[in-house]
């Protein structure tokens, strides 16, 4: 699945987007949120604080509790701030 | 006539407010949001998630028609670079009659400022920058319409 971050998510992790497999366990965003975070410090930062990240499957926001099954792309980013 | 536009280039008011007034129309609402001049502030940045943005204001709009006869209605927002007193959002919405018109364009600036995927940061004189952060108070407008 391709995994797009923005704002300051993208700055501290060091990219706008990557293509990952997460493991078969991993089903939920929450959990794909758990398992990034321990890909390496610049992850753990940009995920230090969970209520400071939303969630986006397939262009649609997504709770933790979303499903990823058959996502084909999943954006993190920080609470919006746009008009 | 629905227009909706994420753009790096400014926008003229003025045009677009003419461009709401078709037949039928009694009543035109707008609001144009921009970057205050305040603090030391040399640029505000605008990203946003392209693709989710214009759907996600596609859905605003669509709630917005489905709540007020709107015979049309423009939401245009900026990306990029943009300087101290320069436009960010143009939002217009055009109606029989005033009430529907200055609801919608309220109901759909409060909305787009949580619902849709944009992101500024702050960039100084000093050379410092940082990330707007989200207001609750924005939050309660939005939530404020249900």
């Amino acid at each position: 699945m391709r995994v797009l971050y923005f704002a300051w998510l993208r700055e501290k992790i060091g990219k706008s987007e990557e293509n990952l497999s997460p493991p078969a366990e991993v089903l939920t965003v929450g959990a794909l949120f758990d398992w990034l975070s321990a890909r390496g410090p610049g992850y753990a930062a940009a995920f230090a604080e969970q209520k400071l990240v939303r969630c986006a499957v397939d262009q649609e926001f997504a709770g933790p509790e979303t499903a990823i099954a058959g996502a084909e792309e999943i954006a993190f980013f920080p609470p919006v701030t746009g008009g | 006539m629905t227009r909706i536009i994420v753009q790096e280039a400014d926008f003229d008011a003025g045009v677009e407010i003419a461009r709401l007034n078709a037949a039928g129309v009694g009543g035109i609402g707008s609001f144009i949001g921009t970057v205050r001049d305040s603090g030391g502030l040399a640029a505000l940045y605008l990203e946003h998630y392209p693709g989710m943005t214009e759907r996600a204001v596609e859905k605003i709009v669509r709630q917005a028609q489905a709540r007020w006869p709107l015979l049309a209605c423009t939401v245009i927002h900026r990306v990029g670079r943009l300087l101290p007193g320069e436009n960010i959002v143009f939002v217009g919405a055009a109606s029989a009659h005033r009430e529907a018109a200055l609801s919608a364009t309220a109901f759909l600036i409060d909305w787009l400022k949580t619902s849709a995927p944009f992101w500024k940061r702050e960039e100084f004189s000093s050379g410092a920058a940082e990330w707007v952060a989200a207001k609750q108070a924005d939050e309660a407008a939005a939530r404020g319409w249900e």
